[in-house]
C-alpha cells in the first residue's frame, strides 16, 4: 500500500472530522468564542500543533496548497515535519509562497504578504483562553466570558503600565471580537494583531491539548485592547532586516557569534526570500542569495 | 426501507465531503455569497445542496428534525441509512431540514445555552429561489454589505437580538448552498 491508501484523506476518520468540522462552523457563527471539541490524540506531542493539525486535517481538500510556517519559517522542523504528514496523508500540493497557499497552518506568525480570499490560516494554539493565567478555574472564565466581564483583563494591562511605564505584553496580546468576546489570538507576536482585524482570509485556531476550537470569519472586526491615554502599538525590534534590508518586516535577532554580533532578519522566511529574489539586498546579504 | 434509500450517497467519502465542507465553511464565513455544493443525489423532495450538507455534517450523534414537507418515508429511510442520524422532535433537534414554511415559527428551536452558545440549532432551509438580492446584510464575514433572498427578516432580526445565542442558518436551493450565521445583521431594503 502506498503511504495515500494506507490512510483516510487528510489521516484522521470522517466521524471525526465532521465533529471538528461542525465545532468549526459553529465558531466561524459565534466569533471569538472557544467551542469545545473531543481533540484527538495527534501522531505527534502536544504543543507540536495537534490542534491546528486537526483543524486543517478537517478543512484540506485534495486540490489545496499547504503551507506551513513555525515562527513566521517554512524551513524549520515543526513546519517541516507537519507539511510532509498532510503531503503523505493527503496527497496534497505544498508550497512555501504565501500567495500560492490555499490553506496555511501557522504557529506564532501572520505572514508578511496579505492574506486574499479563498485562503485559510490555521494558528496552533497552546492556550485559549485568554483569561487563563488571570483565572485558573474553567467555571469561573466561561462564566466571565457569558456575562462579558473582562474587567481583570483591564487590571492586568494597568498594572503592566504602573510597573513598567508601559503595557509589557508583547505577544499573546488579547484582542476584543465584535465587540463582545476577548479572544486570544495564539502566542502571535503583538506586531501582528492589527493584521487579525478586516482580514480576507477565514482564520482557524485549534488547540489540541486544551479542546478547543474558535474563529475569525473574513473582515471581523478584532481591536487589541487598551487605553484612551495607553494606546496599543504594534511594535518591532527598531531595525531592518540585514538580508533583505525590509524596514517594515518583524525581525529574529540572531546571535552570530560569542563576540556579541548579531543580526535582525525577517521571521517571514518566504517574504525575506522572494524580496531577496527581486534583488532587495540588506547590509549583511549577499546578491547571490536568491530564494 | 425504500430501496432508493440505499442510492445516492457519497462514493468517496473523504473527498466529497472535504468539498462539501469547503462550500460549506465559505458560505457560513461569508454571509450573502452562493458556493456550489455537490456529490450526492438525495432524493426528492430534498436539493441536492441539502442532501450534500445531511452527509457532511449529521451522523449518528447529531438528532434531526425533518420539516413536514420533508418527512416522507424516502428521506427517513435515506437520512436513516446513510447517515444514522436520529430523528427527533423540534425542541431536540441540532439539525432541521425543511422549507421556511415547515420550520416556522423558527423560535421553538435550541439557541444555545448563555455560557455555550455553540449549543444551538442549525437549520437547513430549503428555497424556491437564491439570489443575491433582498435584505441587506452586514456584519462579520460581510466587507462592506451583501444581499440575500431570505424567506423572511423579522425572523433574522429577532435571532440577530439574541447573539451570542441563536441559530444558524442554511439556505439552499438546487446545487448552490448560501449562509447565514446568527451573527449577521439583517435589515429589510
Amino acid at each position: 500500500m502506498t503511504d495515500q491508501t494506507a490512510y483516510n484523506f487528510a489521516y484522521l476518520d470522517e466521524q471525526t472530522k465532521r465533529m471538528i468540522r461542525r465545532a468549526i462552523l459553529k465558531g466561524v457563527a459565534i466569533p471569538g468564542y472557544q467551542v469545545p471539541f473531543a481533540s484527538r490524540e495527534m501522531p505527534m506531542p502536544y504543543g507540536w500543533g495537534t490542534g491546528g493539525v486537526q483543524v486543517t486535517s478537517a478543512c484540506l481538500v485534495p486540490e489545496d496548497r499547504l503551507k506551513v510556517i513555525d515562527q513566521g519559517a517554512d524551513d524549520t522542523t515543526n513546519a517541516v515535519s507537519i507539511r510532509r504528514f498532510f503531503q503523505r496523508t493527503a496527497g496534497i500540493e505544498v508550497t512555501e509562497a504565501t500567495a500560492d497557499a490555499t490553506v496555511i497552518q501557522t504557529r506564532h506568525r501572520i505572514p508578511e504578504t496579505p492574506l486574499t480570499e479563498g485562503q485559510i490560516l490555521v494558528y496552533q494554539v497552546p492556550i485559549p483562553e485568554p483569561l487563563r493565567f488571570l483565572e485558573p478555574r474553567e467555571t469561573e472564565t466561561r462564566k466571565m466570558h457569558e456575562l462579558e466581564d473582562y474587567g481583570l483583563m483591564h487590571v492586568k494591562l494597568y498594572e503592566d503600565i504602573s510597573r513598567h511605564g508601559q503595557i509589557a505584553t508583547a505577544y499573546d496580546y488579547p484582542v476584543k471580537v465584535e465587540g463582545r468576546y476577548v479572544m486570544d489570538p495564539s502566542p502571535i507576536p503583538k506586531f501582528d494583531n492589527p493584521k487579525l482585524g478586516g482580514n480576507a482570509a477565514i482564520q482557524l485556531f485549534g488547540a489540541g491539548r486544551e479542546q478547543r476550537i474558535y474563529a475569525l470569519p473574513p473582515y471581523t472586526q478584532a481591536i487589541s485592547l487598551d487605553f484612551d491615554d495607553y494606546p496599543f502599538t504594534a511594535s518591532k525590534a527598531d531595525h531592518a532586516c540585514d538580508l533583505c534590508g525590509a524596514p517594515d518586516s518583524y525581525l529574529d535577532e540572531v546571535i552570530t557569534d560569542d563576540q556579541g554580533s548579531r543580526m535582525f532578519v525577517c521571521s517571514d522566511t518566504d517574504f525575506c526570500g522572494s524580496r531577496r529574489a527581486a534583488g532587495h539586498i540588506g547590509p549583511m546579504g549577499t546578491p547571490s542569495a536568491g530564494g | 426501507m425504500t430501496p432508493d434509500a440505499l442510492l445516492g450517497g457519497f462514493t468517496d467519502a473523504p473527498r466529497q465531503s472535504a468539498r462539501a465542507f469547503r462550500a460549506a465553511l465559505e458560505a457560513m464565513a461569508r454571509p450573502g455569497t452562493l458556493w456550489p455544493i455537490e456529490g450526492a443525489a438525495p432524493p426528492a423532495p430534498l436539493s441536492v445542496a441539502a442532501g450534500v450538507l445531511i452527509l457532511t455534517l449529521c451522523d449518528g450523534t447529531t438528532p434531526l428534525y425533518l420539516g413536514a414537507s420533508c418527512d416522507q418515508p424516502v428521506v427517513r429511510d435515506w437520512v436513516t441509512f446513510h447517515t444514522g442520524a436520529p430523528l427527533v422532535a423540534v425542541h431536540e433537534a441540532q439539525f432541521a431540514l425543511g422549507t421556511w414554511a415547515d420550520l416556522m415559527p423558527v423560535d421553538r428551536f435550541a439557541i444555545g445555552l448563555p455560557d455555550y452558545p455553540d449549543r444551538a440549532a442549525t437549520l437547513i432551509v430549503e428555497m424556491p429561489a437564491l439570489a443575491n438580492q433582498g435584505p441587506r446584510l452586514t456584519g462579520p464575514g460581510i466587507a462592506t454589505v451583501a444581499h440575500l433572498s431570505l424567506p423572511e427578516t423579522a425572523a433574522f432580526c429577532a435571532n440577530r437580538a439574541l447573539f451570542p445565542q441563536g441559530f444558524d442558518t442554511y439556505l439552499t436551493c438546487g446545487g448552490q448552498v448560501a449562509g447565514l450565521p446568527r451573527s449577521t445583521i439583517v435589515e429589510a431594503v
